[in-house]
């Protein structure tokens, strides 16, 4: 599993401990995510041979945008798994958010950032409301946001009336999440890199990703040693609910209109399996977002490839749903688990 | 050592449903002491445990800290106080590393982030100065034996200065050589003028390391004995009741006013 050496810190000086500490810690995270540079390279390789166009800079944007929406899902389910949590109901919390965002712009004369601040308003909501579910209606994750992907697929349904809503494309600001660049990136890009950092300050940088990660690996010792773990769970799953209305907004920027599901649907899928691919033990206390982002981009690639080849998309479920399993088994035979009874 | 007792229960009763767990049972605690709280199963150790440390409160009964009657409705009163709790099996994160795991709940932070440097030269600070031999506080405490991570859990409870330390079965499943380790870790929390509450099954443990026995029985007091002046026989006599008459529990009575 983990591979520990002494010798890198045992005698180091009082102060340059940390130093050899985060050597320590960095080997061991590189091991994880050599692996998968390594299957991104082959998967480049690979598509960029059989089609001349795949490696072009302008495709590269074209995988960039279609992952930026799975990556932000991705970076806030990697932190609801550190805590030993999971969340189903993102792609449904995404389609909600983005059928807000375009209805309550349409429905205000044109005003996009009252659209997105309701938006996230009623994230905010969702993902308070799950934890509440799951905190004090002892409801297990699994459970309370499968209900969720069902119920909140129906709120966006009901809301939107089954059917594309608005058109927010002549708007600047929606305009420019779309479509618009800043330094040769896409902004969208360029919020996911903003979303990722901050959660990946948060995790490895302050007390509150120390106690997430405590959370997850022992939650007993956590309660007992002071931390308030319903509060952090609720909080966790209110992270979900803004990101994924963030990600709403992103979607309705960029086909034009609040979408109850077309876009949407699947979304937790693409998640959980970037989440498990990157390292993230689905048991909790484990994984980051480096991993997370890399195993984005290698399923985003993947999915581009493929789709440039021309190959069925039916096909392209089955890969996913394949990973997925794949994923989680090698995690699983890393922390060296016993095949007796169900899986902890 | 000090006479006036650092911690007191008296009269301490607790009820869970039909089933009377505590019976008026009285304990008290000096600086530098360590005082081992024996019973058998379902005596009543774990439940008084749990009194102290504010996870079960007392449904009657008086707690006095340094003289003073003291409410403990939750553990936050029970750390505030100085009370330390270390639990078996449930005190450490498998995941962290040991410098996250002694400041966990408690982290060093500077400009908002955690300092990482700090923590680590005190935890190593700490360690050293309870010859503590781990061979990185960076490892994560799943790769360490389970002597090394009591002994974790231990200085853990240290780093909120406390006076009263509580060790629910610290050797427990460990080896000789690890339970060793643990017990040298006691005298030396008494040798820093702390009082150590230890709770132990195993005898050879408690009359190494223990300066007094307080026996519970069927959540019952049923003794308190200096152990340098009592047998194992007469400790597990009280244990299982054999000595459970009038005369004993009269000798019983006089030796604990007399301690």
């Amino acid at each position: 599993m983990t591979t520990i050496t002494p010798q890198a810190t045992k005698d180091a000086p009082p102060g340059q401990g940390a130093v050899g500490g985060s050597r320590t810690l960095l080997s061991f995270v590189g091991g994880q995510n050599l692996s998968l540079i390594g299957a991104l390279a082959v998967v480049l390789a690979l598509f960029g041979i059989l089609n001349e166009n795949y490696l072009s800079v302008s495709n590269m944007q074209v995988i960039a945008e279609a992952a930026t929406i799975t990556g932000l899902l991705a970076v806030v389910q990697t932190v609801v798994i550190i805590c030993g949590g999971l969340d189903i109901s993102v792609g449904s919390q995404v389609g909600v958010a983005s059928v807000v965002s375009a209805m309550v712009f349409t429905s205000t004369g044109d005003n996009a950032l009252l659209g997105v601040a309701v938006a996230v308003g009623v994230g905010v909501l969702v993902g308070v409301l799950n934890g509440l579910v799951i905190v004090y209606g002892r409801v297990n994750p699994t459970i309370a946001t499968l209900a969720g992907l069902a119920a909140y697929k129906g709120l966006a349904q009901l809301l939107s009336d089954g059917r594309a809503q608005g058109y927010v494309l002549n708007d600047d600001i929606f305009v420019f999440l779309g479509r618009g660049k800043v330094a040769g990136i896409p902004a969208m890009v360029w919020i996911l890199i903003a979303v990722a950092v901050a959660v990946h300050l948060l995790l490895t940088r302050t007390d509150i990703g120390r106690n997430i990660y405590a959370i997850g690996g022992n939650d007993t010792a956590a309660r007992l040693a002071g931390i308030n773990i319903n509060k952090y769970l609720v909080a966790v799953y209110a992270l979900i609910g803004v990101v994924a209305a963030i990600a709403g907004i992103l979607l309705t920027a960029r086909t034009g209109s609040g979408q109850p599901t077309s876009g949407s649907e699947g979304l937790e899928l693409k998640a959980i399996t970037a989440a498990a691919l990157g390292g993230c033990a689905l048991r909790g206390g484990k994984g980051g977002i480096g991993g997370t982002l890399l195993a984005v981009a290698l399923l985003g690639c993947l999915e581009n490839g493929l789709t440039v080849e021309g190959i069925n998309s039916f096909w392209q479920n089955v890969a996913q749903g394949a990973l997925l399993v794949i994923a989680v088994v090698i995690q699983q035979r890393r922390s060296g688990e016993r095949a007796v009874g169900l899986p902890t | 050592m000090s006479d006036t007792p650092v911690l007191a229960l008296r009269g301490i009763s607790k009820r869970f449903g039909a089933v009377q767990a505590l019976t008026d049972v009285q304990l008290e605690i000096r600086p530098g002491e360590v005082v081992a709280l024996v019973g058998d199963n379902g005596a009543g150790k774990s439940t008084l445990v749990k009194v102290i440390a504010g996870v079960g409160p007392a449904d009657d009964g008086e707690i006095r800290w340094e003289g003073r009657q003291v409410q403990v409705h939750d553990p936050q009163d029970a750390q505030q106080l100085g009370i330390a709790t270390v639990y078996q099996d449930l005190s450490l994160c498998e995941n962290l590393d040991v410098v996250g795991n002694l400041y966990l709940g408690r982290e060093l932070r500077r400009f908002g982030v955690l300092n990482e440097v700090g923590m680590e030269r005190r935890s190593r600070e700490l360690l050293d100065t309870l010859s503590i031999r781990i061979p990185s506080v960076r490892v994560p405490v799943a790769s360490l034996s389970g002597g090394q991570r009591q002994t974790v859990a231990i200085a853990r409870s240290l780093l909120g200065e406390p006076k009263v330390v509580i060790l629910d079965e610290p050797t427990a499943a460990l080896g000789v050589e690890q339970t060793a380790q643990v017990l040298d870790l006691v005298e030396r929390l008494r040798e820093r003028g702390l009082g150590v509450i230890l709770i132990s099954h195993n005898m050879a443990d408690v009359k190494a390391v223990a300066d007094r026995v307080a026996v519970l029985r069927l959540g019952r007091n049923n003794g308190v004995f200096d152990v340098r002046a009592t047998s194992q026989e007469e400790i597990v006599a009280a244990i299982t009741g054999a000595t459970d008459n009038a005369v004993t529990r009269r000798q019983a009575r006089s030796v604990e006013a007399g301690a």
